[in-house]
């Protein structure tokens, strides 16, 4: 039996998490499990002040339990990648590990009275973006669907918080990885 | 179309050549990588990419001004955005006389790389399919565009380019769908005949009197109907070539007719009496064997080798099997556009049944195949379902010869086998019998075979 790790960093909104947590099970329709995380202070760029999301991904390969189907972390902490500015989250394409950043899902991040179900939405939404990398998903033309390219949170709230048919079927193609 | 681009990303720094690179594999685009000019413009040489991402500062006495001139050298029409940590007006200003398409300095926003992406590959798109339309418009098909790996189809290619510019005359055999009209306007393109017209009659399609008037023209009055003078294809391909298919479906008096335009380079339309001097380079093709039409006494053997100046044979599909790969995707790739369905990849599998398949209709038959396959499938990628059609096609009926029967009982079995291999199609269905149209007509008659 495979399960899907969701792991949390120490500062992670519990609420939010548990939100991913049940979200991921109804989804992938795999057994999920949670796995608590160190903090990324290791990760951080005090020039830029963010965390680099490559070191973060390196360190989740490592600790990724043998029974992972896949793991998808969940930070509070602002993420990048060298050449950008920052990234809502990061994954191995294919691969087993991916993370999310909440720092630009709540309201308040763009001076906007919070909104919960809004910034709970987003996390639903980036989190199945992310694992849908692992599972080998590419952006998808469609901008309803949660594998379309996201850059800032108007595309990500213009998203549904689901696959379109066609990456819904490219999922259901793996079958032998979710079930081993 | 994003998957058949391809973009290159140097810097030397390899977090930033791998971040970057990652994230646009995100986006579906197929990527590569260089940590130095040197390595990028070798892997230009290679094969032109899309877009190439280059770093500014790079060491090694290349830096990304020097490495875009050079890759500029390569592919003049390159997309080059040169990527920089330190942003002056002097280098931006530098970068972009040089021909750099964008300045982008790093970190930079997300949403910009994605839009500049984005429209590059738009402007990519469109020129392909401009140029893909603009070739099925004029059908300025050059040796290039034959595509094939396979030795005898190369020596084919090279003869097609050295006679380009001859006036000589050209005999093209080969099966049907083999591309012999493909390789008679490659040569007419390559050589001296190229600005002028390219005329292809199908000798096969007109009964002797209209293709008599067709190719030679007439006068008016020459015959009911003709109201007025008309120019025949000859005239119209003054200067150029005429390409007249299925040659050896011709009439005994059209083949005199022919031969003296090849020996004295005029003739007289149908019904006058005057003489049209003209010069025209023929290249003629056909399916049939003409040396066997020759010994049978169907085919005259003065025009044949007034035909036969310079020989080509196309070889069949199937002797050729290491080109159906090469084709398929070819075909995907042109077809994606034309239908606008994203159908990027095809599967082992189905390549394994093109290559086991007989294809008695050639290339054409192939192109056919790949459309309709891509025409009914539902995902990205084709696979063998998407081609099951040809194993009810191509699976090979034993035919039960119970001992008691006729020669002629056995020859009507087998024709009528093979007309329901090809469903009905009668030129098919005589190349894979090796005989002629008018033949198999003839036994279908003989045989009352229902069609």
């Amino acid at each position: 039996m495979r399960y899907l790790y969701v792991g949390a960093t120490p500062e992670v909104d519990r609420e939010a998490l548990m939100a991913v947590r049940e979200r991921m099970a109804a989804e992938f329709n795999a057994p999920v499990r949670e796995l608590e995380l160190a903090a990324i202070e290791f990760a951080l760029d005090r020039g830029r002040r963010q965390y680099g999301s490559i070191p973060v991904l390196e360190l989740l390969s490592r600790v990724c339990p043998a029974d992972a189907l896949k793991l998808l972390a969940v930070t509070e902490r602002d993420l990048f990648i060298p050449v950008l500015t920052f990234v809502y989250g990061h994954a191995q394409l294919g691969g087993r590990v991916a993370v999310i950043s909440l720092a630009r899902l709540r309201q308040e991040f763009y001076g906007l009275a919070p909104n919960r179900e809004i910034f709970l939405e987003r996390a639903h939404k980036e989190a199945l973006h992310e694992v849908g990398h692992t599972f080998g998903l590419v952006h998808c033309v469609d901008r309803n669907c949660a594998m379309a390219l996201g850059t800032n949170i108007r595309q990500i709230d213009g998203k549904r918080a689901a696959f379109c048919v066609s990456c819904a079927a490219q999922l259901r193609r793996r079958p032998r990885e979710l079930e081993k | 179309m994003r998957t058949h681009w391809q973009i290159l990303v140097v810097d030397d720094e390899e977090v930033m050549c791998e971040s970057l690179a990652a994230w646009l594999r995100e986006d579906g685009y197929l990527v590569d990588t260089a940590p130095s000019g040197h390595e990028a413009v070798e892997k230009a040489r290679e094969r032109d990419y899309a877009i190439y991402f280059v770093d500014l500062k790079m060491p090694g006495g290349m830096d990304g001004i020097e490495t875009m001139m050079q890759i500029r050298r390569l592919h003049p029409e390159a997309s080059i955005i040169i990527i920089t940590a330190y942003a002056t007006v002097d280098t931006a200003i530098t970068a972009m006389k040089e021909g750099a398409q964008e300045y982008i300095v790093k970190p930079c926003n997300p949403e910009e790389i994605s839009l500049l992406v984005s429209r590059i590959i738009k402007v990519k798109n469109l020129q392909r399919e401009n140029t893909i339309l603009r070739k099925k418009l004029s059908r300025q098909y050059s040796v290039h565009d034959v595509i094939s790996k396979n030795p005898k189809m190369h020596d084919i290619l090279r003869l097609a380019h050295e006679i380009s510019s001859l006036r000589s005359t050209v005999l093209i055999q080969g099966e049907s769908g083999t591309g012999k009209e493909m390789v008679a306007r490659a040569i007419h393109n390559s050589g001296e005949r190229a600005a002028k017209a390219f005329v292809a009659v199908s000798c096969a399609a007109l009964a002797e009197t209209l293709l008599e008037s067709e190719l030679f023209g007439h006068e008016k009055g020459a015959f009911t109907g003709a109201n007025q003078q008309k120019q025949g294809k000859f005239e119209m391909a003054d200067g150029g070539t005429i390409f007249l298919d299925e040659i050896g479906d011709i009439s005994a008096k059209l083949q005199v007719d022919l031969l003296r335009v090849l020996q004295e380079r005029c003739f007289y339309r149908v019904g006058g009496s005057e003489e049209v001097r003209v010069d025209v380079r023929v290249i003629a093709a056909t399916h049939v064997n003409l040396q066997q039409a020759v010994a049978d006494g169907k085919f005259r053997d003065d025009l044949f080798y007034r035909l036969n100046v310079i020989e080509i044979r196309i070889p069949p599909l199937r002797e050729r099997r290491e080109d159906i790969p090469l084709l398929a995707h070819h075909f995907m790739e042109r077809l994606s556009h034309e239908l606008g369905k994203e159908v990027g990849d095809i599967s082992e599998g189905a390549l394994k049944v093109l290559m086991d398949y007989n294809w008695p209709g050639n290339v054409r038959e192939l192109e056919n195949a790949v459309e309709r396959a891509m025409v009914t499938c539902r995902s990205q990628s084709l696979t063998e379902d998407d081609f099951s059609f040809l194993a009810q096609n191509g699976v090979t009926k034993h035919l039960a010869i119970p001992a008691g029967m006729t020669l002629a009982e056995m020859e009507k079995l087998l024709i009528q086998a093979t007309l329901q291999r090809t469903s009905g199609n009668i030129k098919e269905s005589a190349a894979v019998l090796g005989i002629d149209r008018s033949t198999i007509y003839e036994k279908i008659k003989k045989y009352e075979i229902p069609r």
